[in-house]
């Protein structure tokens, strides 16, 4: 198993989390990308709008199932990485660069209440 | 591990698109022991097959495997078969792992032929398929009694396999591919596949897991038991009309059923490509402006093929080569194109 980078957060759904500047950039954990195989497409989320936490926000899809990324907090998509709509597979040669979207906090201190490194690999160990 | 009617299998060893790949480009080594076996033997045999089943069984020689589709009385698809004659009047037909309590009933329950026995061997086998363009070598270098290599098509022999008596190596796969099947006694499955792996380490032979072999089947084109072949549907609709004598002397069970239903059928199998990026799915609706023509069976990228491709039963209008059509891929909407099958064909692509 490698190692779960300190520098951000997790959810319960395998999406890693981490500050850029006032945005959040939000991928898919190692484990995820491991899980679901060779991915094979990213389906974008659109830009501008305002999603809750929990909410689909987008999907990504390997040759043999598809998985829902969700929202972490409550806010509103600022950025979607584009460049995924060529290169999926780069999600899984570097999950923990490959980011698939940017949101913009309504409520920055809501990130607190995500996992940290620690707590994440504890949920993975106790899967 | 998946379970599968009663066997744990790998859906992957080391990755679905690079074991794919490996069995296209060099070979690929499947455990495939979860096949059932039913052993038909006795001076009815052929008649008994004949009649259950619905190719050609009387044109069948010793040495010669051949594909069958064993229908019910409404012409449905109660599995889809491969039979071998090993000699004169001893067959092995073999069945889908799901089906084989299913088959063995009907067979029984159905023969209406005398001096024929069926036994259920499927503990006896285990079986390894090695498919790809490079398998015929690793084949040839562990066969004794046999050459691997100048068998036909579709054609066997008993041979001592990887220092194992008793074999039975096939011509035979199902991923598009040259390739063979080997029988095996059920004991020996371990060390023939360690055998097979070192044979073919210097040309790249990768083990290829459940969901390989399901985009290559699907690549080729080949029908998958409870997706594109079910109860309700006739060997017909899934484009099966090449394996279904329904003149053939005696016909067969559900040959009468086939020939009436031909008209009436309303759908019909048909293969898709998409357009764009998003893959087919089963189940997923395939529509003809906002009219539902139909539902995917099976759907995956095809790693070879590049494409997002399906197999749909679609109504018959939409299932014409070039009709467009839309598939709803979780709300949105997917264009995709009628094309002819397979989607894939060795040394080119759809």
């Amino acid at each position: 198993m490698s190692s779960i980078p300190d520098d951000r957060r997790y959810t319960d759904h395998d999406e890693w989390v981490k500050w850029d500047g006032e945005v959040l950039r939000i991928g898919i954990t190692d484990h995820a990308q491991s899980e679901l195989g060779e991915l094979v497409h990213v389906e974008l989320p659109e830009v501008g709008e305002t999603v809750g936490a929990g909410d689909e926000v987008c999907e990504v899809e390997s040759v043999k199932a598809v998985a829902q990324i969700y929202a972490p907090v409550a806010g509103e998509i600022v950025e979607a990485n584009e460049a995924l709509e060529d290169e999926a597979e780069s999600i899984n040669d570097k999950p923990y660069d490959a980011w698939i979207f940017a949101l913009r906090p309504s409520e920055p201190s809501s990130v607190d209440a995500l996992l940290d490194a620690a707590g994440y690999q504890a949920r993975l160990d106790n899967a | 591990m998946v379970p599968f009617a009663g066997f744990e299998m790998p859906v992957q060893y080391t990755g679905l698109v690079k074991e794919h790949v490996a069995t296209r480009t060099a070979v690929g080594l499947f455990d495939v022991s979860h096949m059932g076996e039913v052993r038909v033997r006795g001076a009815g045999a052929r008649m008994a097959l004949q009649r259950l089943l619905s190719n050609a069984i009387l044109r069948l020689q010793d040495g010669q495997a051949q594909y069958n589709a064993m229908c019910n009385h409404q012409g449905g698809v109660v599995d889809d078969v491969f039979v071998y004659r090993v000699a004169g009047d001893d067959f092995v037909v073999c069945v889908n792992a799901a089906n084989r309590d299913k088959d063995f009933a009907w067979m029984t329950e159905n023969n209406t032929v005398g001096d024929v026995t069926f036994e259920d061997e499927g503990d006896a086998w285990a079986q390894l398929a090695v498919q790809g363009p490079r398998a015929v070598g690793v084949v040839e270098a562990l066969t004794e009694g046999l050459s691997a290599g100048a068998l036909g098509r579709h054609r066997f022999g008993h041979a001592t396999f990887a220092g194992i008596p008793g074999c039975i190596v096939a011509r035979t796969g199902y991923t598009g591919e040259d390739g063979f099947e080997v029988f095996l006694p059920s004991h020996a499955a371990a060390p023939a596949w360690a055998a097979v792996l070192e044979a073919g380490e210097e040309v790249g032979i990768a083990p290829v897991g459940l969901g390989a072999r399901d985009t290559l089947r699907l690549e080729a084109g080949n029908c998958l038991y409870g997706h594109e072949l079910t109860d309700e549907t006739t060997p017909l609709q899934a484009g099966l009309g090449w394996i279904t004598k329904l003149r053939k002397p005696g016909g067969f069970i559900g040959s009468d059923a086939i020939a009436a239903r031909r008209q009436t059928d309303s759908q019909k199998l048909a293969a898709l490509v998409v357009r764009g990026k998003r893959i087919p799915r089963e189940g997923m609706d395939v529509l003809v402006g906002d009219a539902s023509v139909g539902r995917v069976t099976s759907g995956t990228k095809g790693p070879t093929v590049g494409r997002g491709i399906a197999l749909a039963y679609l109504d018959r209008d939409a299932s014409v080569p070039g009709t467009e059509v839309t598939i709803d891929v979780r709300g949105r909407r997917e264009v995709a194109e009628v094309v002819e099958g397979p989607f894939y064909r060795r040394g080119t692509t759809a």
